[in-house]
């Protein structure tokens, strides 16, 4: 009689099954985290790049303003841009090294578009930490990195210093001869 | 905060006060009736300097918050806007800008003195772990600030150091993506900036508090390293540290103000007042001179990802300290190998300061050339901070947990008060300690 009762308090007693308040506590503590998570999200993703900085305008650029030689530097998406027009010097000594040992190797031909070998189109931030490079430094004849002592030869190939790769080559289009169109 | 308190409210409201909000009574066993060891030296008085650096870099921080402007086109000229336009902008701002480098002053004679007295062993690991945390908060604190005015400097030494996140695989170019909040450093990053600028102070706070409680459970080291045992070993933190610490802070805000009013740009680097250009790096970048050793270890290693895990790995080091010490001696007082360890770590420090400064191939000896070694000179500050990086790291990773086991220790005083009263002309012989019996 006495276990009877004691099953009945324990049995009717709203709430008291273990296993109904094992699934209110874990639900309840899969709510709170899961819109713990939901609230995090907008917080975390506003730091990411907002609609004007991704609708990248991109550039058209005129290459007659380049002489055989020269370089200019233009901004693109808040990073330099050099345009390079090489000499034939210049492409010479690139093709050469086509076949030395290099930490990102990478023919000449793979650096520019086919048949414009003259015209070098390359983003200006040295790929260690993101420092413009000078071009005429450096023993191989193309960029010196100011910051740390990367050297970059006439293709932009990274050939001695603490940089892992290769300057990165952007987006582009040739519209004619004498225009590109970059992004 | 530890112990029986001795308050006695003296007056109708401060009894009427104690029983509904005791911080009368809290303030008392703080900062009045706290026992602080008798021995005490000068080395003690930066904990009362930083936590001075930190409400004046607070206040004169608000104030100028209220003639800045966080945007990319106008950050610099409203700079330049206080320094001219703005009734003491001028002082303000230099008392801001020297202020940085004045608490790194204070915050590496503190850690320095942490390390020299083992104040990070036992019982006080957790109170060295929230001064790295608050020495984590600062540095991030300084680097952002620096940014603000949006100068050469300021522009380039965040695209260097943004960029070393960069370095991880993986998940390295979104981490720098989303800190940048675009594809490059721009107006997005000054703003976020500026306000992680404004929020950490108050976090520094907020560890700095966690920091005092520590302290006031485990209760002060002390030169000699041995734990105060009864009454004679201690003093009333009131007066007796109150005047010590408010001396010293006197002392260092003269050398303060002597960088103020008399050479307030000698700590910066002149470049900073050239508007950001992002076209064009400066032609030798460094960053502010608290940050040179790191920047030197950075420079060492010829490998971008190694040499990012290099300079956070030697902050790393700090906070495994407590772990790798293995000597039970406190005090290098009385460890005579690890005293001369510790005197070379402070110059390696100093040298690898002076590396970072330098371009990594000039020769340290002018006109000497030796040969290459992995493609530079060994002439040249890149080796010279390869050899003391290397100090560096051998100093927590080899020296802290094994000359414990080669060394002597000299006997320690059996209590605080025995040397501080009456100063015994000699050590009997029998008083030398086995290794590893003292502390």
């Amino acid at each position: 009689m006495a276990n009877t009762a004691a099953d009945a308090a324990t049995h009717t007693g709203a709430g008291d099954d273990p296993s109904r308040r094992d699934f209110i506590h874990i639900a309840a503590v899969a709510g709170a985290a899961g819109a713990g998570l939901v609230t995090l999200w907008p917080l975390i993703g506003q730091m990411a790049p907002s609609a004007d900085t991704l609708a990248l305008a991109s550039v058209e650029f005129d290459l007659t303003k380049v002489a055989e030689g020269q370089q200019v530097t233009i901004n693109w998406r808040g990073k330099p841009l050099f345009i390079r027009n090489r000499t034939p010097a210049e492409i010479e000594r690139a093709v050469k090294d086509d076949s030395q040992p290099m930490r990102d190797p990478a023919p000449d031909a793979s650096r520019h578009k086919p048949g414009k070998a003259q015209w070098l189109i390359l983003i200006g931030s040295c790929t260690h930490l993101g420092c413009v490079p000078t071009f005429g430094g450096g023993e191989y004849g193309g960029w010196f990195c100011p910051c740390h002592g990367s050297v970059y030869d006439t293709s932009g190939r990274i050939r001695k210093g603490p940089a892992p790769k290769n300057l990165m080559l952007p987006d582009y289009t040739f519209l004619s001869d004498t225009k590109v169109k970059v992004g | 905060m530890s112990g029986h308190s001795t308050y006695e409210p003296k007056n109708a409201f401060t009894r009427w006060l104690d029983t509904r909000l005791p911080i009368l009574r809290l303030s008392h066993d703080t900062f009045v009736d706290y026992p602080t060891p008798r021995n005490l030296n000068y080395w003690w008085t930066f904990g009362g300097i930083l936590s001075l650096m930190l409400g004046v870099q607070i206040v004169t921080g608000i104030v100028l918050a209220m003639h800045y402007t966080p945007n990319a086109k106008e950050a610099f000229s409203s700079v330049e806007h206080i320094m001219r336009d703005v009734n003491y902008g001028w002082l303000i701002r230099y008392t801001h800008a020297n202020g940085a480098s004045m608490f790194f002053i204070a915050v590496y004679i503190h850690m320095l003195r942490s390390l020299y007295y083992g104040s990070y062993k036992a019982p006080r690991e957790v109170l060295w772990l929230l001064g790295c945390v608050i020495y984590l908060l600062m540095m991030a604190t300084a680097f952002m600030g620096y940014v603000l005015p949006w100068g050469q400097m300021s522009f380039h030494g965040a695209v260097v150091i943004t960029n070393l996140l960069g370095a991880f695989p993986v998940i390295g170019n979104t981490i720098t993506t989303l800190l940048w909040g675009g594809f490059a450093v721009d107006n997005p990053t000054l703003n976020r900036f500026f306000s992680l600028h404004y929020l950490l102070p108050f976090m520094i706070a907020g560890v700095v508090v966690l920091h005092v409680w520590a302290l006031h459970v485990t209760g002060q080291n002390n030169p000699t390293g041995v734990d105060p045992k009864s009454k004679a070993d201690v003093l009333p933190f009131t007066p007796y540290a109150t005047v010590k610490d408010g001396f010293a802070m006197v002392l260092f805000l003269i050398m303060y103000a002597v960088f103020v009013f008399y050479m307030p740009d000698a700590l910066g680097h002149a470049d900073n007042y050239i508007p950001a250009n992002p076209l064009v790096t400066p032609a030798h970048i460094v960053p502010e001179w608290y940050f040179l050793p790191f920047y030197a270890i950075l420079r060492a290693i010829p490998n971008k990802l190694m040499g990012v895990l290099a300079m956070f790995g030697s902050i790393a080091c700090l906070f495994a300290l407590p772990w790798l010490d293995r000597s039970r001696v406190r005090s290098m007082r009385y460890r005579p190998m690890m005293k001369v360890y510790f005197l070379i770590f402070v110059v390696v420090c100093i040298i690898l300061g002076f590396c970072g400064a330098k371009l990594p191939d000039d020769q340290v000896i002018p006109g000497l050339t030796t040969v290459k070694v992995m493609e530079s000179d060994l002439n040249s500050y890149v080796w010279l901070s390869r050899v003391a990086s290397l100090y560096y790291f051998v100093f927590f990773l080899v020296l802290m947990p094994f000359v414990a086991l080669f060394e002597k220790p000299l006997p320690a005083p059996e209590t605080i008060a025995t040397p501080a009263l009456s100063h015994p002309a000699e050590v009997p012989a029998e008083a030398v300690a086995a290794p590893e019996k003292k502390g």
